[in-house]
């Protein structure tokens, strides 16, 4: 047995040399069996995502350790709650999440791809080429992956007028999803979300100002876009009115409660004059609070904390509807889309500090009465609300999963109006590329390029696997008719309609997004490709 | 060297089960759970008895609602716990089918087994489900007949009572399921097309017999009057508040009291009875002759009260505050400042009453007359119980069909004039999803199959005379459970809410393709904990 190093050396008497501590009792992997373990387990969580990749790909049901139970396709999530232990498992974990963070699709293709040129990686490791070769040959291929998108991709002019285009790319996003049942409705709006907020001048999307709120109940085809916010709560008196038009907000954070300064104190009553004297302050106060919100001219209190008894009379006595107990990002929204200042005492309360709208609401969903406030009609109706609903919980939040998705997909137009075809498309179209290339090398690169070529081809081929057809053959067919046709736009028929032309069918992924999956796939494959040595605790049973 | 070892990815207790085996493991689960519930569908549908563990051990529940069922069995295949949760919410949504989504949703899957097993890809079942479910919500819509055109009182009851009878007839009521069919459309009637559920309150004594439940006009409070006041109050002015008649304490923060004699806790005392006593005059001068508080009422101001000859009720729970408030048309005050500005409420007649051995306050002749109270009495608690479920999902239907005036037959004519148009659509469609769309005709064809096996007749003979009739186009035929035939539900009488019967199909089978998806399921390691004593 070859001896590793830093490992068991022993004397001439033969006791061993005891180097670090504890070693007998770590788990330890060097050389090629570390690179190989790791191979072996990314592969093993790149074939758990594999099957959840394109229009016809499936889903995973997750249990958390509480037992409550969430059915996604979304590779970030799935990853999220997948309960990985192992070291690698948890890169790949964040490999998704940051795909998740950037894009906030193609969670699940990025770590198909980094599986499949691990795997491609092992078979060049046992050809006896070094790791930090392969790396430096993937990194190379990488870029020129990445300029072969770029100049396969072709400009989407993002406008108001697009609003039917982008509503196609939104639509390529959401096939993969549970919500394929109300497809175009999703992708509406999405697409009208998006570009409600968009500032199309500086290319930004601010996604603080969307807002995806589920309710559990009604139908899928009931979900809706609704210009304004949606708040969670009702109006503090049962009897205040259910509907307003031309609100005067104020914005407040504050409690109608009696006057809690924040420094320690002690307040003593001595006499039965000074409990008189304060029981006429504290109901003055109340009175005061009420007028001075009154007499800045709202007609409308949004307040982010609670109100006392008499305070919530006061407030109905005064015709003064009121809103308790509201959270700190939906004030942030109201006050944005009102255009409202959040105003933390009501001494500084003035009629330019409130917010106005045109509409609130109160919406009541099934039998059990529960109500939901809509602020509508905003003098800046930037703010938006997406309000999902479906059958049962796990849909719902599937749903809000699927329609984050394909916000970002149509921010990510917004931001770099640059666009690739799908349906493996790009993918097959990089392959050839990464291969022609490797032709031309005359050093050992051409091996790690021929392995980035053939690793590509396993997004296409997933997909074609995913929907049944005989994988080898389709992307054979695709890839020989790309060169045949010199037609980059050719990618895998998943939905059995005829037609391979990606273009036509308006199978569309952002730029952006594409190259994204490619770089960061290829980073993380390079740094996996470098440990040559792990050490680990031993398991707490042994 | 290179390693055997398996490489473990997943926490040390935690679980995956790919593809088939995970597919084998859900579609078990949601079988399972169609299969319990199955046997409480129609009329003759029997009931189950729940035992409870835990903290109330050995309570027992008697009941035939689906979602109360599922519910209560603490489930772990995570299938099954999608079906639950779909229950629930077809619970919370319309209030009533909570069983008939429940088994469509397992008998949709348990064909999609089938199909699975002839190597059809779940994600072309689904296209075929789409279809036919697009087709049958179609086919429903259709069918459904409303009565607006010649809307009147007489025909919206007629509508609304052949609905009520039709859901109570599968509940424990449908021995007296004419009695309590007229005390829900009454009720219902009464709240003139609001279908604000929240005015129907449901009082439930015990004792009597199940037809001496009754309708009251007014309003019930299930309180007492103060000692020494008047037990009875003619053309009451009530005043509602909510506010604090213990010790009205002083609310600014961190006050404390410190004297240096007794006489001044003596003078501090009478300031804080001196307090109290401004603040009754301040409710007096309402003049009001009722006060009813939702906080505690303490002896001094109830003694005060009872001075001033006003009826003082304390300590109402806040909806029975709110729906006074609705009755009686009073503001729920808090403040007594403005005597001008508050408006009271008004009722002829507040008397105390005894309904068995409970006494209750009956507020009678109330101004808004939108509100009512039905009291159920029953030999049992579980009886009663089992009442006030059934009386509510008939109420939540109701309430559907007011706003939504569609009807459609009952008695499974829904479910095979739905399955007929899913079999036409799958026999127009070219492709592999035409067998789903079959599949998805025979799982509705299923119900009635289950609710006339569960009547202990033969099912597969009705259902073919059934289908027969349906597909000569007579698609108002149905079950007639009473005779064993089949028969017409126009006639008959039998009918359902369409909004229902529409939120049965979309759930079932929004559900059923949720867990059709699934093709890996990964458990994550159980937190540690003690020893789980949930029913089971």
């Amino acid at each position: 047995m070859a001896l590793f190093p830093g490992s068991v050396a022993f004397d001439e008497y033969g006791r061993p040399f005891i180097i670090l501590r504890d070693q007998d009792r770590q788990k330890r992997l060097t050389g090629t069996d570390a690179i190989k373990s790791h191979i072996q387990a990314a592969r093993q969580i790149a074939s758990t995502l594999r099957t959840s990749l394109g229009p016809r790909g499936l889903d995973k049901l997750m249990v958390s350790s509480d037992g409550d139970v969430t059915v996604t396709n979304d590779g970030a999530t799935i990853l999220k709650m997948m309960d990985v232990e192992h070291q690698i498992g948890k890169l790949l974990v964040q490999l998704a999440q940051s795909q998740d963070d950037e894009i906030g699709d193609g969670t699940t293709g990025v770590v198909v791809l980094a599986g499949a040129l691990l795997e491609q990686a092992s078979n060049l490791l046992d050809k006896g080429i070094h790791p930090i070769r392969i790396a430096d040959g993937y990194e190379m291929a990488a870029a020129l992956a990445l300029t072969h998108l770029d100049s396969v991709s072709e400009a989407f002019p993002v406008n108001k007028n697009t609003r039917e285009n982008l509503i196609k790319v939104a639509m390529t996003t959401l096939g993969s999803k549970v919500v394929v049942k109300c497809h175009r409705l999703m992708a509406e709006i999405a697409v009208d979300a998006v570009l409600a907020v968009a500032d199309l001048e500086t290319r930004d999307v601010n996604f603080e100002l969307i807002k995806v709120e589920g309710k559990v109940g009604g139908r899928m085809e009931d979900s809706v876009l609704v210009r304004g916010v949606v708040v969670d709560k009702t109006m503090s008196h049962p009897q205040m009115p259910k509907v307003l038009r031309n609100v005067k907000l104020a914005i407040l954070t504050c409690p109608f409660e009696p006057p809690k300064p924040k420094t320690k104190h002690k307040l003593q009553v001595g006499s039965a004059d000074e409990y008189r004297e304060l029981r006429q302050y504290e109901h003055d106060k109340f009175i005061e609070m009420v007028r001075k919100v009154k007499d800045a001219g709202a007609t409308l209190a949004i307040c982010q904390w609670g109100f006392d008894d008499e305070a919530n009379h006061l407030l109905l006595a005064e015709g003064l509807p009121a809103v308790r107990w509201v959270g700190g990002p939906e004030m942030e929204l109201i006050a944005i889309a009102t255009g409202g200042r959040i105003v933390p005492r009501f001494e500084e309360l003035t009629p330019e500090k409130l917010g106005s709208c045109g509409l609130v609401r109160e919406l009541t969903f099934g039998t059990s009465k529960e109500e939901m406030l809509v602020i509508e009609e905003c003098s800046n109706s930037r703010a938006v609300t997406v309000l999902v609903r479906g059958g049962n919980r796990m849909i719902v939040e599937e749903a809000k999963r699927s329609v984050h998705d394909a916000l970002c997909i149509v921010r990510s137009l917004v931001q770099d109006s640059r666009v690739v075809y799908g349906g493996g498309a790009a993918e097959a179209s990089c392959s050839l590329a990464v291969s022609a290339a490797a032709e031309k090398l005359s050093s050992l690169d051409q091996y790690a390029f021929r392995a980035f070529g053939d690793a590509l081809e396993a997004i296409p081929l997933a997909l074609a696997e995913n929907s049944g057809l005989s994988p080898i053959d389709a992307l054979s067919e695709v890839k020989a008719r790309q060169v045949a046709e010199n037609n980059p736009y050719l990618g895998i028929d998943c939905m059995s309609k005829g037609s391979n032309d990606m273009k036509a069918m308006n199978v569309i992924e952002s730029l952006h997004s594409k190259k994204q999956q490619i770089a960061l796939a290829t980073q993380l494959v390079k740094m996996i490709l470098k440990i040559d040595d792990v050490r680990s605790p031993a398991d707490s049973i042994e | 060297m290179v390693s055997l070892n398996p490489i473990r990815i997943l926490k040390n207790e935690a679980e995956e089960e790919k593809a088939e085996v995970a597919r084998m493991s859900s579609f078990i689960g949601a079988i399972a759970i169609g299969d319990l519930v199955k046997s409480t569908l129609g009329p003759k549908g029997m009931d189950k008895i729940l035992v409870s563990c835990g903290r109330n051990s050995g309570q027992v529940e008697v009941t035939n609602d689906g979602a109360t069922i599922l519910k209560s069995i603490g489930v772990d295949n995570p299938a099954a716990k999608i079906l639950v949760d779909m229950s629930k919410v077809q619970d919370e949504e319309v209030g009533d089918g909570t069983t008939s989504v429940t088994v469509l949703a397992a008998e949709l899957l348990r064909e999609a087994e089938k199909l699975i097993e002839q190597k059809l890809h779940p994600q072309t079942i689904i296209a075929g489900w789409r279809i036919a479910s697009d087709a049958a919500k179609q086919a429903l819509a259709e069918a459904s007949f409303d009565h607006q055109k010649n809307l009147n009182e007489a025909s919206l009851r007629v509508d609304l009572e052949n609905i009520a009878r039709t859901t109570l007839s599968s509940k424990i009521l449908s021995n007296h399921k004419e009695h309590f069919t007229k005390l829900a459309v009454d009720a219902v009637l009464r709240l003139k097309g609001s279908g604000n559920l929240k005015a129907i309150q449901i009082i439930k004594i015990s004792g009597g017999l199940l037809e001496e439940s009754f309708l009251d006009e007014g309003f019930l409070l299930n309180k007492k009057v103060g000692v020494h006041q008047p037990k009875k109050v003619e053309n009451a002015n009530i005043l509602i508040a909510n506010t604090p008649m213990d010790t009205d304490k002083i609310k600014v923060f961190g006050s404390t009291i410190k004297v240096d004699s007794m006489a001044k806790i003596a003078e501090l005392e009478v300031a804080e009875k001196e307090k109290m006593k401004d603040k009754v005059n301040k409710i007096l001068a309402h003049k009001c002759n009722v006060f009813i508080n939702r906080q505690l009422i303490y002896n001094y101001p109830e003694q005060l009260f009872a001075d001033a000859g006003v009826m003082a009720i304390e300590h109402a729970d806040f909806e029975g505050i709110e729906r006074l408030g609705l009755v009686t048309g009073g503001e729920i005050v808090s403040t007594f400042d403005s005597p001008d500005k508050v408006k009271l409420g008004h009722c002829k007649l507040i008397e105390e009453v005894l309904i068995g051995d409970e006494s209750l306050i009956r507020f009678s002749g109330v101004a808004l007359g939108s509100a009512c109270t039905i009291v159920i009495r029953g030999a049992t608690q579980q009886v009663i119980d089992e009442a006030e479920r059934s009386l509510h999902d008939a109420l939540c239907v109701l309430a559907a069909t007011v706003k939504e005036p569609k009807v459609i037959c009952g008695g499974g004519a829904g479910e095979m004039l739905m399955a007929e148009a899913a079999s036409r659509a799958g026999a127009r469609t070219a492709g592999k999803e035409a067998a789903a769309a079959e599949a998805f005709a025979v799982a509705l064809r299923r119900l009635p199959s289950a609710v006339a096996d569960n009547a202990g007749y033969d099912s597969a003979d009705l259902i073919a005379r059934l289908r027969a009739h349906h597909s000569r186009g007579e698609n108002t035929m149905g079950l007639d459970m009473q005779n064993g035939t089949v028969g017409d539900m126009k006639k008959l009488g039998v009918t359902e809410s369409y909004v229902v019967k529409r939120q049965v199909l979309l759930s079932a089978a929004e559900a059923a393709e949720m867990i059709l998806r699934v093709d890996n399921i990964l458990k994550a390691a159980p937190r540690r904990r003690g020893p789980d004593r949930r029913p089971c």
